[in-house]
């Protein structure tokens, strides 16, 4: 799509909000700290959220257990970062990606094997029934929280960052968190990755065109179940990649953990319009930007503040902002 | 070898609790151009989905080519060769029009893998198509969505065309230039199963005709006896062409 083609209006949300609260904030370099955090949860949300955006607009399937890639996402990175102490204790942050990056890559194979099984035994049976989807897919998030107790034990782990991501940037008196930076660095990755498949790829060009109209890419010869299952397993891996950018955000694992984000994913989901990938980075970023800030300003409203700018983003655009052509 | 390319015998299809077709009877004669015409509601609609694997026939058997596809998937229909353009038009409107085309030639990885002289002449067809070749295609008007549409549907040699009232909601000028592209389409010897309700289309390009009603098809003959006895027509479907 031609750039001039873009709507932009939604896009433009994310800097009008940081802009439009500063005067609230007062001080330059908390606003910096904030905004640069905020983008950072965002970002973390984002690659959570991209996967189960495509599987909705793909399948029309709610896949309510979705939390449970990222705990499952995030124990592994427990279990993978523990045994490898001394690269995550060295003050280097790139001996320390000798651990994380290990971590990242098998927290997404478990995650997407673990997709592929939740795809053949709790989601296909159900297809085409959103009570039944809704019901059974929380039923397999439930049953996986417990396997996982059963694994890792019922009690909350720490993920302590390792050593060399820890500490903060220093912009004039604004500090900015190394780790933040970090996952805002993967967020943009996977976004550029997701985006590049999407709009380059004949793959992406059938994943865009299923998300429309997926009775018509069966008409054209395609076998739309492949390419969902393969959607699926995708989404699943990438919320195991956010689980252990989650768990490294907050430091800690619980086993709840995943049902904790679900409530943010849905959110972000809403806002961005169901099947939209650009839609859910506009979202993911909202979301995270307005925890941040009311956090700080009206740490009270935090909860609502999310569920308040759904409200008002519905109101302006009832199928989200980025709204796909069904 | 059978001359018709296309079988239905006794086709029933049920939608949920409704039981849409009653045992439709059709052949689609090789390299003609087949007219299934009916009031709203008679099942035009649901034959041509039935056909295409979207609707399961609950009953009776399709031949294609002598193989009967009755059980067979949509992607296995499609994949020998027939192309199907639904009523709505079945455009990816968020896609350009030139990812319309690529998706619809499956082998093709890239637009330049799509065979270029059928290209040149989709663009003579349709020159909408090239003109608007990198717009989105949810922005084209009805008619070049539905150039676009059947562009889609010849961009890699088919044995079958099924397509759902092309001339739905177009204006007599866009009308004029579909019914000759479907006469050159004709002429290229492609069979073609065309539902439509503007009578004006059907006489000028149908070969052969069948009329359903109620699910059934209850007239199967040659376009031209229809088009000259008046008072078939008017039994058949309630006015004269």
């Amino acid at each position: 799509m031609n750039l001039k083609d873009f709507d932009w209006k939604p896009a433009a949300l994310v800097p009008a909000l940081a802009l439009l609260v500063f005067p609230f904030i007062g001080s330059g370099s908390t606003w910096v700290t904030l905004t640069v955090a905020g983008l950072a949860m965002g970002m973390i949300i984002f690659i959570i959220a991209s996967g189960l955006t495509l599987v909705f607009g793909l399948m029309d399937v709610l896949n309510f257990g979705h939390g449970v890639f990222i705990a499952l996402g995030a124990f592994v990175a427990t279990s993978v970062l523990g045994s490898m102490g001394d690269y995550t204790s060295s003050s280097s942050m790139w001996v320390n990606m000798l651990a994380v990056l290990p971590a990242m890559v098998i927290a997404m194979l478990v995650a997407g094997a673990v997709g592929l099984a939740f795809e053949r035994f709790i989601v296909r049976p159900v297809y085409g029934n959103h009570l039944k989807q809704i019901l059974i897919t929380m039923g397999g998030m439930i049953i996986g929280e417990e396997l996982i107790k059963v694994i890792w034990g019922p009690l909350q782990i720490p993920l302590p960052l390792p050593e060399g991501m820890r500490g903060s940037y220093f912009i004039g008196d604004a500090g900015v968190e190394k780790y933040r930076l970090i996952a805002v660095v993967v967020g943009l990755l996977v976004f550029a990755m997701l985006l590049w498949v999407l709009t380059r790829t004949k793959i992406g060009l059938l994943i865009r065109a299923g998300v429309q109209d997926r009775e018509m890419v069966e008409s054209l010869g395609y076998r739309i179940r492949m390419l969902f299952i393969g959607v699926f397993v995708v989404g699943s891996a990438l919320a195991g990649l956010g689980g252990v950018m989650w768990g490294l955000y907050q430091q800690n694992v619980v086993p709840q953990m995943g049902a904790q984000v679900n409530v943010l994913i849905f959110i972000v989901l809403i806002i961005g319009g169901l099947g939209s990938t650009s839609g859910a980075l506009i979202g993911a970023l909202l979301v995270g930007l307005m925890a941040n800030y009311t956090g700080f300003l009206v740490p009270k409203a935090a909860l609502f503040s999310n569920i308040a700018l759904m409200m008002a983003i519905l109101l302006w655009r009832p199928q989200g902002v980025y709204a796909l052509s069904k | 070898m059978n001359n018709d390319l296309l079988t239905l015998s006794g086709v029933h299809t049920h939608i949920g609790a409704y039981h849409i077709l009653h045992g439709v009877d059709l052949a689609v004669p090789r390299g003609k151009l087949t007219m299934l015409l009916g009031r709203n509601g008679a099942g035009k609609t649901t034959t041509l989905r039935t056909i295409m694997g979207l609707w399961r026939a609950s009953r009776g058997s399709i031949l294609f080519n002598g193989q009967d596809i009755t059980a067979f998937s949509t992607p296995q229909i499609a994949s020998m060769n027939v192309a199907y353009v639904p009523e709505n038009m079945g455009i990816f409107s968020d896609l350009t029009v030139k990812e319309n085309i690529l998706l619809a030639a499956r082998f093709a990885k890239n637009i330049n893998q799509v065979d270029g002289d059928r290209l040149k002449r989709i663009f003579t067809l349709f020159p909408a198509v090239e003109k608007f070749w990198n717009h989105p295609a949810g922005k084209l008007s009805g008619g070049q969505k539905q150039m676009l549409a059947v562009a889609r549907a010849i961009v890699e040699p088919r044995e079958l065309l099924i397509i759902d009232e092309p001339s739905k909601g177009l204006a007599p000028a866009i009308i004029n230039n579909m019914i000759d592209a479907f006469a050159q389409l004709k002429a290229s010897g492609v069979t073609i199963l065309l539902v439509e309700q503007n009578i004006n289309f059907a006489k000028r390009l149908g070969d052969t005709v069948a009329v359903m009603d109620n699910g059934v098809v209850v007239h199967a003959g040659s376009m031209k006896e229809l088009a000259d006895d008046e008072a078939l027509q008017h039994s058949l479907l309630g006015l004269a062409i």
